[in-house]
C-alpha cells in the first residue's frame, strides 16, 4: 500500500514536471499580453516531431535532438506571433480562440499528412531506461530524468525571471503593462522573446513526452485541455503557481487512474471546474 | 419588426428540398438541426458575447433525455422535444449561476470544463447511456400519424417546422427590450446595470433560453435517427458549432442557419477526403476568416450592401 502510494506520487510528479515544460510558456504569455493561445501545444507537437524526425531518420542520439526540438518550436512560435497573433492582441478572446483553434486543426492535418496518424516512438539511450530499486519501490530512470530536467528547468527560470534585468521587464509587463509602456520597456521586444522562450520549452516538453505518452497528430488537442487546466489554476504569468498545479495535476491524474480508473478523466475535470470556481484568477494568480 | 422580403424567400427555399432533392432530405434535417444548434449559441455568444466552449453539453444533454424517455417509457415525439426543453433548461439554468460570474479565460474554461464534465459522466455511467456504444434501442413513435422513415421526409418536414418555430421565438426576442439589453452588456457589462438592465439576471435569462434551444436541438436529432452516440456531447461537437456560427456571421440570426447550410453541404460533398484533412481546410477557413472576414459571411455580404438608415 505505501509503496505502490510512493509509486503513483513518483509517477505522478515526473508526469506533472511534463506538464510544467508543457504549459509554463503558455501562462507567462497569457499572463503578458492576455493572448488566449490555443494553439500552444501545436508548439510542442513540432519539438516533438523534430525529435521523432532526427532521431529515427537521421539517426541522431535522443539527447542531443533536445535542442534542435527547443530551436524547432520556438522558431514556428516566433513566426507565427509575427506574421498573425501581434495584429490580434487588441481584438476579442472570441478571435484570438477561433484564430489559434484554427492553427491547431491546421497543424493536426499537417502532422497527420506527413508522419501518418500512428503513434511516433524515439530511441532513447540505454542509461535512461530501466529502474533503479530504492527502499523497495521501483523509480523509472526516464522518469527520474524527467524530474531532474523539470527541477532544473523551473530554477532558470526563476533565476531568469528574478535576477536579470530582461526578468524584470517581463515582471513589469505581466503586472502592468501600461505602465510599463509608459517607463520606456520595450515591451513588444520581450514578449516577442518569451514567447519563442515558452513555444521553445513546449516543443522541449513535446519531445521528452514521447517516451512516456506518445505522440501523435492528436498530441496538440488532447494535451491542450491539460494545459489549460494548469495554466488556469496556476494563475496567470506565476512560474510558482504553474509548477504547483502541474505537480498537483500530474499527481492526481495519475492516482485518479490508479484507484479510481473507472472514473477516467472525470475527476480532473471536477477538480478543475471546482478549483476555478473558487479562485477565478487561479492559485496563485493577482488577477 | 416587419420582414425583409429576402426572409420571406429564404424560408420558401427550405421547402424547395421537398421538390427538387429528395434523395437528400437526411442531409436536410441534419442541416435544420445544425441551424438550431447554432442559432442557439448565436444568442449568448453573438448577442449576449459570452464565449462559449462547451455548448454541446446542452445539445446532448437534451439528445440523451429525449433518447432515454422514448426507450423506456413513451416514444411521442412532441412530448420527448418537451422533455427535453425542460431537462436541458434545468441543467442550463442551474449552469448559468456559475457562467455568469465569470469572464475571459476562467469562462472559456469554465464553460469547456462543464463540457468535458458531462461528456466523461456520460461515457462512465455506462448501464445508464450506453457509454462508447451509444444508447440502442430507441423507439420513437408516429408524429401525427407520419411515420420517420428512411427517406426523411418526415424527419425534415419536422426539424423544419421545429427550427422555424424556434426562429421566430428568438427574432421576437432578439427585437425586444430584452434583445436590445443583451447587445449592450456585450458591449459593456458594467455600465448596463447603470441605466436599469440588470447584467447578471439577464444574461442567466439568455444563457438558459440557449440551453433550452440546445436541448430542442438535440432531441430532433435523436428522434431523427433513432440513435444517441458519445459525440453528440463531444468537444468536437462544440468546436463545430461555433466554427459554423463564426463562418455564417456571429449577432446575426441568420448568420448560423447560413454556416450550417454550407458547412454541412461541403462536408457531404467532400465525404471521400479523411476527416484528418477536412480539419485542415476548417482551420484554414478560420484564420481567414478571422483574419479577413471579422463578421463572417453574412457581415461581409452586409458590406456590399449598405441598409437604408
Amino acid at each position: 500500500m505505501l509503496s505502490s502510494l510512493a509509486a503513483v506520487l513518483f509517477d505522478g510528479f515526473a508526469y506533472g514536471m511534463l506538464l510544467f515544460l508543457l504549459s509554463v510558456g503558455l501562462s507567462v504569455t497569457l499572463g503578458m499580453m492576455n493572448f488566449v493561445n490555443l494553439a500552444h501545444c501545436s508548439f510542442a507537437a513540432v519539438g516533438g516531431y523534430a525529435t521523432v524526425t532526427l532521431v529515427n531518420r537521421l539517426g541522431w542520439p535522443f539527447l542531443a535532438t533536445l535542442p534542435i526540438a527547443f530551436a524547432a518550436a520556438a522558431l514556428v512560435s516566433i513566426l507565427l506571433e509575427r506574421t498573425l497573433y501581434r495584429r490580434l492582441y487588441r481584438s476579442s478572446d472570441l478571435d484570438q480562440c477561433l484564430l489559434t483553434i484554427g492553427i491547431v486543426f491546421i497543424s493536426v492535418a499537417a502532422f497527420a499528412w506527413f508522419y501518418t496518424t500512428e503513434q511516433q516512438s524515439a530511441r532513447v539511450p540505454e542509461y535512461l531506461k530501466g529502474s533503479v530499486q530504492f527502499l523497495g519501490v521501483n523509480f523509472a530512470v526516464y522518469r527520474l530524468f524527467l524530474i531532474v530536467f523539470g527541477l532544473a528547468t523551473t530554477a532558470i527560470l526563476v533565476l531568469l525571471l528574478e535576477q536579470t534585468r530582461f526578468g524584470a521587464r517581463v515582471r513589469a509587463a505581466v503586472d502592468n503593462q501600461r505602465m510599463a509602456r509608459g517607463l520606456g520597456i520595450d515591451v513588444d521586444r520581450a514578449f516577442m522573446i518569451t514567447f519563442a522562450l515558452g513555444g521553445g520549452l513546449a516543443g522541449l516538453g513535446g519531445a521528452l513526452a514521447i517516451e512516456v505518452i506518445g505522440l501523435d497528430p492528436a498530441f496538440a488537442l488532447t494535451y491542450l485541455v491539460y494545459v489549460l487546466i494548469v495554466v488556469a489554476v496556476g494563475g496567470l504569468g506565476s512560474i510558482g503557481g504553474s509548477f504547483a498545479a502541474a505537480a498537483v495535476l500530474g499527481i492526481s491524474d495519475m492516482a485518479g487512474k490508479y484507484y479510481f480508473p473507472w472514473l477516467g478523466a472525470f475527476l480532473i475535470y471536477l477538480v478543475m471546474v471546482g478549483l476555478l470556481m473558487w479562485r477565478p484568477a487561479g492559485l496563485f494568480g493577482k488577477r | 419588426m416587419r420582414w425583409h422580403p429576402l426572409e420571406i424567400a429564404f424560408w420558401l427555399c427550405t421547402l424547395l428540398p421537398f421538390a427538387v432533392a429528395p434523395s437528400y432530405l437526411s442531409l436536410a434535417s441534419q442541416i435544420a438541426i445544425t441551424a438550431l444548434f447554432a442559432l442557439s449559441l448565436d444568442l449568448i455568444l453573438g448577442y449576449a458575447g459570452i464565449v462559449s466552449l462547451g455548448h454541446a453539453a446542452f445539445f446532448g444533454f437534451g439528445a440523451y433525455s429525449a433518447g432515454l424517455l422514448s426507450k423506456h417509457y413513451l416514444g411521442e415525439p412532441l412530448t420527448g422535444l418537451l422533455a427535453a426543453a425542460i431537462a436541458a433548461g434545468v441543467l442550463g439554468y442551474a449552469l448559468s449561476h456559475v457562467i455568469v460570474r465569470f469572464r475571459h479565460l476562467a469562462l472559456i474554461m469554465l464553460t469547456l470544463g462543464f463540457g468535458l464534465l458531462l461528456h466523461e459522466a456520460a461515457n462512465s455511467a455506462s448501464a445508464l447511456t450506453g457509454g462508447a456504444d451509444g444508447l440502442q434501442g430507441i423507439k420513437v413513435g408516429t408524429l401525427f400519424g407520419f411515420k420517420f422513415d428512411l427517406y426523411g421526409r418526415t424527419a425534415y418536414a419536422y426539424s423544419l417546422a421545429v427550427l422555424f418555430l424556434c426562429f421566430l421565438i428568438c427574432r421576437r426576442i432578439i427585437h425586444s427590450p430584452f434583445g436590445l439589453a443583451l447587445r449592450g452588456i456585450r458591449e459593456n457589462a458594467t455600465r448596463m446595470p447603470a441605466i436599469g438592465a440588470p447584467s447578471r439576471a439577464h444574461l442567466r435569462k439568455a444563457y438558459t433560453i440557449a440551453a433550452v434551444i440546445a436541448g430542442i436541438a438535440g432531441a430532433l436529432l435523436t428522434q431523427t435517427t433513432s440513435t444517441v452516440s458519445l459525440e453528440v456531447l463531444s468537444f468536437g461537437r462544440s468546436a463545430d458549432v461555433l466554427v459554423i456560427l463564426i463562418l455564417g456571421g456571429a449577432g446575426r440570426l441568420y448568420g448560423g442557419i447560413i454556416g450550417a447550410i454550407i458547412y454541412l453541404v461541403a462536408r457531404d460533398q467532400f465525404s471521400g477526403i479523411n476527416p484528418q484533412y477536412w480539419y485542415f481546410w476548417i482551420g484554414l477557413l478560420l484564420v481567414v476568416v478571422v483574419m479577413f472576414l471579422p463578421n463572417g459571411i453574412l457581415g461581409g455580404l452586409a458590406r456590399f450592401f449598405p441598409r437604408r438608415a
